[in-house]
C-alpha cells in the first residue's frame, strides 16, 4: 500500500506493508506513480537491481536511488517489483517497459531521493517507509 | 519551531536577530504580503543556515523564498574558507546550475503571426523534452570528461553556437576548477544520452514578447525594445547534476560530525570547504555547472536550426545566460576588505552591478542581466544587477516566482486541458506531453511573479528593465 503526500515543491511517498521488502516494493510503485499511472506500464522487460545498506533507512535511500538511475539510463518505467532483503542486502527484479509518450503521458521525472522526511520504521508489526522525491 | 520574530528593517527588508546557534542574522527581502506568505519551515531554514560554520554577514532569503531542502529555495549565503567556512550540498541542491538563457530573435508579432502554430509544432518536435527523452548526441567517456571540464566552450568548439555566445554567459561559458574525476560513473552514465534535452517539471522553452520597458537606457544597452520577440530556455544539468547531488549529499551529511559540524538539519549536508570531501564536491559540482552550460548551448543550436527552417533570415543572438543552484568563489567586500568567499545561491541569481569584470564590455555600464522566469501564463522579467546589491546580499537576486502550492494540491485544483484552453484564449500556445504535468505547473500554483520582482527591485537587489509575456511555451 502506498500513498503520495504533499510537499511544497516536490512529492512525498509513503508505503506500508507486513515485510520490509513489501514496503520497498510498494514505495517503488509510488515512485512510478509520480511519472505516470503504474497500471499503464506493461511489465514486459526485467531489470535486476542490487544494493547494500548500512541500516534500513540507508538501504531504502539506495533502493529508490537505484530505481531512479535505472529509469533514467534505460528510459524505462517499472510497474512490478520483487524485493528480497537479507541482512541489509537487497536483491530485486523490476519489470517494466520503455517510456511510451502516447500511452504513458509522463508528467514529471524523478530527479533524486532527498533526505527530507526520509524514514523507515516498524510500527505494530508493519514496516513503514517514506521519502520525498525531488522532481 | 515557532515562527521566528521578524524585525522590519525597511519596507522590503526583514531581519531575524541571532538566537540559539545562529551566529549571524537572517535577512529576508519581501514586501508585507510576501513575508506573510513565507511559512515557518522556510524561516527556520533561513535560521539553520545562519548556524553553519564560517557564514559571513547573514543568511539571506530572496523575495521568492519557499521551502527547500536544507537551504530554502531563494536562499543565499557566503562562507569564508579561511574561517572554517563550509560547502553545503543542500545549499546547491539536485538541479545543479539550473538556469535561464534568453536570446533575441529580431522578429516581431507581425513576422510570426502566420507561422506561430507552425513554429510551436516545430519547436515541440525538435527540442527533446520530458521524461524519457534523449538528445541528438551520445558522449563517449573521453568526450564526457571534456564536456565537464569545458562547459559551453566545449559545445561551441563542436559547432553548437558561436564564440560570441560565450561572452554572454556567466563565467564566459566555463567555470574553472571542475574535476570530472570526482563525478561518479553513474552520474556520467545518466548524462550520456541527455545532452541537449530540456528535462521536465518547471523546465521550458518559451517564446516571449517584450510587453513593457521600465528602464529605456538599460533596455537599449541590452538590445531590447517593446514588441521584440525573445526566446528563453529554462533547464539545467539533467541526470548528471541529479546524480552528483545523490552521490554527495548523503555523504556530506554523514561526514559533517567528523569535522565537528552539528547540522541543525541533516539536509544542510555540509563539510568544510577546505576538507578533502568539500574539495571533491566542489570539483564535481563545478563539472555539473559546466554540464548545464553545455546543455543549454546545445539546446541553443537546436533552436537556431528550427528557426532557420521557418524564418531563414532570423538571427538568434544571445542576450544572457544565468544560473541558479550554484556555489561559486567570488571576491566580495567584508568590513572594508576584499575576501574570496564561497557564495551559495539556491534558487537565486547572481546580480553583479555595473562595472563587473565578468560582464561583456557591452553590458558593463548597465549591470548584469538578471533573467526571471515565469510559469506558462505569467510574465517573465529582465532585470539588471545593481551596485547596491553587493552590500545587500553579495550581489544576488530572486530567480522566479517560487511555488505557492504543492504538486498534489495543484493536480486537485487544476486540469491540464483546461489550462491549455484558458491560455489559448490569451493567444498563448502550450505544448506538453502530459496534461497532469501541466496541472502540476499551473500558473496559479506559483506566487505572483510580478510581486516578487517588485519586491526585488524595491529592495535594491536588481533594477527592473523589461516585462515579457509568453506566446509559445514548450513544457518539459
Amino acid at each position: 500500500m502506498w500513498e503520495h503526500f504533499a510537499h511544497q515543491s516536490d512529492i512525498g511517498i509513503r508505503a506500508q506493508a507486513d515485510s520490509l521488502g513489501g514496503a520497498f516494493e510498494d514505495a517503488a510503485v509510488g515512485l512510478t506513480a509520480i511519472v505516470t499511472d503504474p497500471s499503464a506500464v506493461i511489465p514486459a522487460q526485467s531489470v535486476n537491481i542490487e544494493c547494500l545498506g548500512e541500516d534500513e533507512e540507508d538501504l531504502f535511500f539506495k533502493w529508490m536511488s537505484k530505481i531512479i538511475f535505472e529509469m533514467d539510463v534505460r528510459k524505462m518505467l517499472f510497474s512490478k517489483y520483487e524485493v528480497k532483503i537479507d541482512s541489509l542486502k537487497l536483491s530485486a527484479v523490476a519489470w517494466g517497459e520503455k517510456v511510451n509518450f502516447g500511452r504513458h503521458s509522463p508528467a514529471v521525472e524523478s530527479k533524486a531521493v532527498t533526505l527530507n522526511q526520509l524514514c523507515v520504521k516498524n510500527e505494530n508489526g508493519k514496516w513503514i517507509c517514506q521519502c520525498v522525491i525531488d522532481v | 519551531m515557532a515562527k521566528p520574530e521578524l524585525k522590519r528593517v525597511s519596507e522590503y527588508c526583514w531581519r531575524i536577530e541571532p538566537f540559539g546557534r545562529m551566529t549571524v542574522p537572517g535577512v529576508i527581502f519581501a514586501d508585507h504580503n510576501l513575508i506573510n506568505d513565507i511559512d515557518e519551515k522556510t524561516m527556520s531554514q533561513v535560521c539553520n543556515v545562519a548556524a553553519l560554520p564560517g557564514i559571513v554577514k547573514a543568511s539571506f532569503a530572496m523575495p521568492d523564498a519557499h521551502m527547500g531542502y536544507g537551504f530554502c529555495i531563494g536562499g543565499v549565503a557566503a562562507f569564508d574558507p579561511d574561517a572554517g567556512g563550509v560547502i553545503s550540498g543542500g545549499g546547491v541542491g539536485f538541479d545543479i546550475s539550473c538556469g535561464v538563457r534568453t536570446f533575441h530573435t529580431g522578429l516581431t508579432l507581425d513576422d510570426i503571426k502566420s507561422n506561430k502554430e507552425k513554429l510551436a509544432d516545430a519547436l515541440f518536435r525538435d527540442i527533446p523534452a520530458g521524461v524519457g527523452s534523449t538528445g541528438t548526441i551520445s558522449l563517449t567517456n573521453e568526450a564526457m570528461d571534456n564536456m565537464l571540464a569545458g562547459g559551453a566552450v566545449w559545445a561551441v568548439e563542436r559547432g553548437f553556437g558561436t564564440k560570441e555566445d560565450l561572452d554572454y554567459i556567466e563565467e564566459h561559458g566555463v567555470i574553472k576548477g571542475a574535476n570530472p574525476a570526482k563525478v561518479s560513473a553513474d552520474a556520467k552514465r545518466r548524462q550520456r544520452d541527455e545532452m541537449g534535452t530540456l528535462g521536465s517539471g518547471n523546465h521550458y522553452l518559451e517564446m516571449q514578447r517584450v510587453a513593457e520597458i521600465y528602464d529605456t537606457q538599460i533596455a537599449e544597452g541590452f538590445g531590447i525594445k517593446k514588441g521584440d520577440l525573445l526566446i528563453s530556455i529554462h533547464c539545467g544539468s539533467r541526470g548528471l547534476g541529479h546524480q552528483i547531488g545523490t552521490d554527495y549529499l548523503r555523504q556530506m551529511a554523514n561526514d559533517a560530525p567528523k569535522y565537528g559540524i552539528e547540522l541543525p538539519d541533516r539536509e544542510l549536508a555540509s563539510v568544510p570547504i577546505n576538507s578533502p570531501l568539500g574539495q571533491d564536491y566542489l570539483g564535481a559540482m563545478r563539472a555539473g555547472i559546466n554540464c548545464a552550460l553545455a546543455n543549454r548551448q546545445i539546446l541553443t543550436a537546436l533552436v537556431r536550426k528550427t528557426f532557420a527552417k521557418i524564418f531563414p533570415k532570423a538571427e538568434l543572438k544571445m542576450l544572457y545566460d544565468v544560473s541558479h543552484n550554484t556555489a561559486k568563489i567570488e571576491a566580495h567586500e567584508v568590513d572594508g576588505k576584499m575576501k574570496e568567499l564561497l557564495i551559495h545561491r539556491k534558487g537565486a541569481t547572481r546580480s553583479f552591478g555595473p562595472g563587473s569584470s565578468d560582464l561583456p564590455a557591452r553590458y558593463k555600464p548597465f549591470g548584469q542581466p538578471v533573467l526571471i522566469g515565469g510559469s506558462m501564463g505569467t510574465a517573465s522579467y529582465i532585470l539588471a544587477g545593481t551596485t547596491e546589491s553587493e552590500n545587500l546580499a553579495f550581489s544576488s537576486a530572486c530567480h522566479g516566482a517560487g511555488r505557492s502550492m504543492s504538486r498534489t494540491a495543484a493536480t486537485k485544483k487544476y486540469q491540464g486541458n483546461q489550462i491549455v484552453k484558458d491560455l489559448a484564449q490569451r493567444k498563448i500556445i502550450i505544448k506538453s506531453r502530459s496534461m497532469r504535468g501541466l496541472a502540476e505547473e499551473a500558473p496559479g500554483a506559483y506566487k505572483n511573479v510580478s510581486a516578487v520582482v517588485e519586491a526585488t527591485a524595491n529592495a535594491g537587489l536588481a533594477k527592473k528593465v523589461a516585462r515579457l509575456t509568453p506566446l509559445i511555451c514548450v513544457k518539459g
